[in-house]
């Protein structure tokens, strides 16, 4: 018990430290839609895995980085009802995961564990690939800090500073993939969304510097973490939804604060 | 005197339908042009085409002799909108520095800090470095992305509608600071109250577009109000005396 308490919590912290420096530029750049739409196509990817009997880990992160380059590629060109196309990959996407695990022949096991994650089975090779992810977060975003904030608050005025907004934003999309995969099994594909947004978006509120949001971000998401795990802990629920429900209400409470 | 943005025969259309044509004008160093015309005109395009934005459908834009993209360590812009992500948190100062980054500078070193505060006192916002860009006033606002963009240390300041979300009092201040300033300068606005400055030409843009050279203010200003009404007054009063002489 006590190792499986262990590896829920140094998940939770490498989770809160990609989604505390991701999520913020999420929010900040109303990236949502498009975070939201990799996180449900990926479910591809997981269907692939169990079919041709590769590694959940690997299927996902495959399918999840395609998704960055073509998500990337649709919506930074601004086409026209972009937003359509990239609803449509969320679920062509997922049909396909759930197809191919249904063509898995014996294979019954929950389909729900990768939507919904369980954060005290994660194996300890996820470890290994979030503190992988982690290190390319934490580097990426110190070495591009300066250039992706000018992005994010004014982009025309970026691009005349020669800044490489195209490369940036593929790169950028890339990291969210990779994020989103790291959290396959704790977290589950959907609901780390909600990890994604809610603490970046209570931190905004509270911060002037951005890098005091992401911060803050960081420290909210592993609280949250902590007192879900607490709560499902103590009454014999499933972790994630805790997780998430803990964060909903301080987002709520939030709500009432006005800036 | 040197010819610093060129354009020549410029063409430019959004889908089909042509927002500018036959455009050809020169702008000198030093020059204070105002781009002037009805909403739509195409005054804003015309701007992104030579800051390099936008790319001409046909003709060309010259800036130093160069594409707009290759000079861009020498042309610097502010935005129309200025009310964007508001909410984020990002200081004065860390607005200001975006007008030092380049390609390759990721970091910003004590000089970039250096230039990018002598800019924001320059414009009167040195006391603000440390707030929050989304609490300050239209007025301050613009102050600071023009700060931003002097940052750069350009030769030619482009600004599109400079004082169209700023009170009077604001505005007054944002000329001023133009007026100040002797680089190359371009401003897009549709306020009579441009008529006031210091301008050399105002180029009329509405699809095609018409140069008035050698402008010289012919009204004094004596309020602090001024719109088309009273310029309608003056008019008329203009009208009335010559047609007294008659």
């Amino acid at each position: 018990m006590f190792d499986l308490l262990q590896n829920a919590f140094i998940a939770s912290l490498f989770i809160s430290v990609a989604v505390g420096v991701i999520g913020s530029y999420v929010v900040i750049n109303r990236f949502n839609y498009l975070a939201a739409s990799i996180a449900h196509g990926s479910y591809a990817g997981v269907g692939f895995a169990v079919y041709f009997g590769i590694s959940i880990l690997l299927g996902t992160t495959v399918f999840a980085l395609l998704l960055a380059l073509l998500l990337s590629f649709i919506s930074f060109n601004n086409r026209s009802r972009s937003d359509t196309l990239i609803g449509v990959i969320w679920a062509v996407g997922m049909s396909i995961g759930i197809i191919f695990t249904d063509l898995t022949p014996g294979y019954n096991a929950d389909l729900m564990s990768y939507l919904f994650g369980n954060i005290l089975m994660v194996p300890k090779s996820d470890l290994i690939f979030m503190a992988v992810v982690d290190l390319i977060i934490l580097i990426s975003g110190v070495v591009f800090y300066n250039h992706i904030l000018a992005i994010s608050y004014d982009i025309d005025f970026a691009k005349l500073r020669g800044i490489r907004v195209g490369f940036l934003y593929t790169y950028f999309l890339i990291l969210i993939a990779l994020t989103v995969v790291m959290s396959v099994r704790s977290i589950g594909l959907i609901l780390v969304i909600a990890l994604f947004t809610i603490p970046p978006y209570i931190s905004e509120k509270f911060t002037k510097d951005f890098k005091a949001m992401m911060f803050l971000s960081g420290v909210l998401a592993f609280v949250f973490c902590i007192a879900g795990l607490y709560i499902s802990y103590s009454y014999d629920i499933s972790a994630t939804p805790a997780i998430i429900l803990t964060a909903s209400v301080f987002f709520f409470l939030s709500l009432f604060k006005r800036r | 005197m040197e010819t610093v943005i060129k354009i020549k025969n410029l063409y430019f259309k959004y889908e089909k339908r042509y927002v500018l044509e036959d455009v050809n004008i020169e702008i000198k160093r030093g020059e204070y042009v105002a781009f002037i015309g009805p909403n739509g005109g195409g005054k804003s395009t015309l701007a992104k085409l030579i800051v390099g934005l936008l790319k001409p459908s046909r003709g060309s834009v010259l800036v130093f002799g160069e594409p707009p993209e290759r000079a861009r360590e020498k042309i610097s812009y502010v935005p129309q909108n200025i009310n964007f992500n508001l909410d984020l948190p990002l200081t004065v100062m860390d607005v200001a520095l975006q007008g030092r980054l380049n390609k390759n500078k990721l970091f910003f070193n004590s000089e970039d800090k250096e230039i990018a505060l002598k800019q924001l006192n320059r414009v009167g916002m040195e006391s603000f470095k440390d707030r929050k860009i989304g609490d300050l006033s239209g007025g301050q606002r613009q102050r600071v992305l023009i700060a931003r963009a002097l940052a750069s240390e350009p030769e030619i300041l482009i600004l599109d509608e400079p004082t169209a979300s700023v009170d009077p009092k604001g505005q007054k201040e944002i000329y001023k600071i133009l007026n100040d300033l002797n680089i190359t300068r371009i401003v897009i606005s549709h306020d009579v109250n441009i008529f006031f400055e210091k301008i050399d030409r105002a180029v009329y843009v509405n699809r095609k577009i018409y140069v008035h050279e050698n402008i010289e203010p012919i009204i004094e200003k004596d309020q602090d109000h001024f719109c088309e009404v009273e310029l309608l007054e003056y008019l008329k009063m203009f009208k009335n005396k010559r047609e007294k002489n008659v």
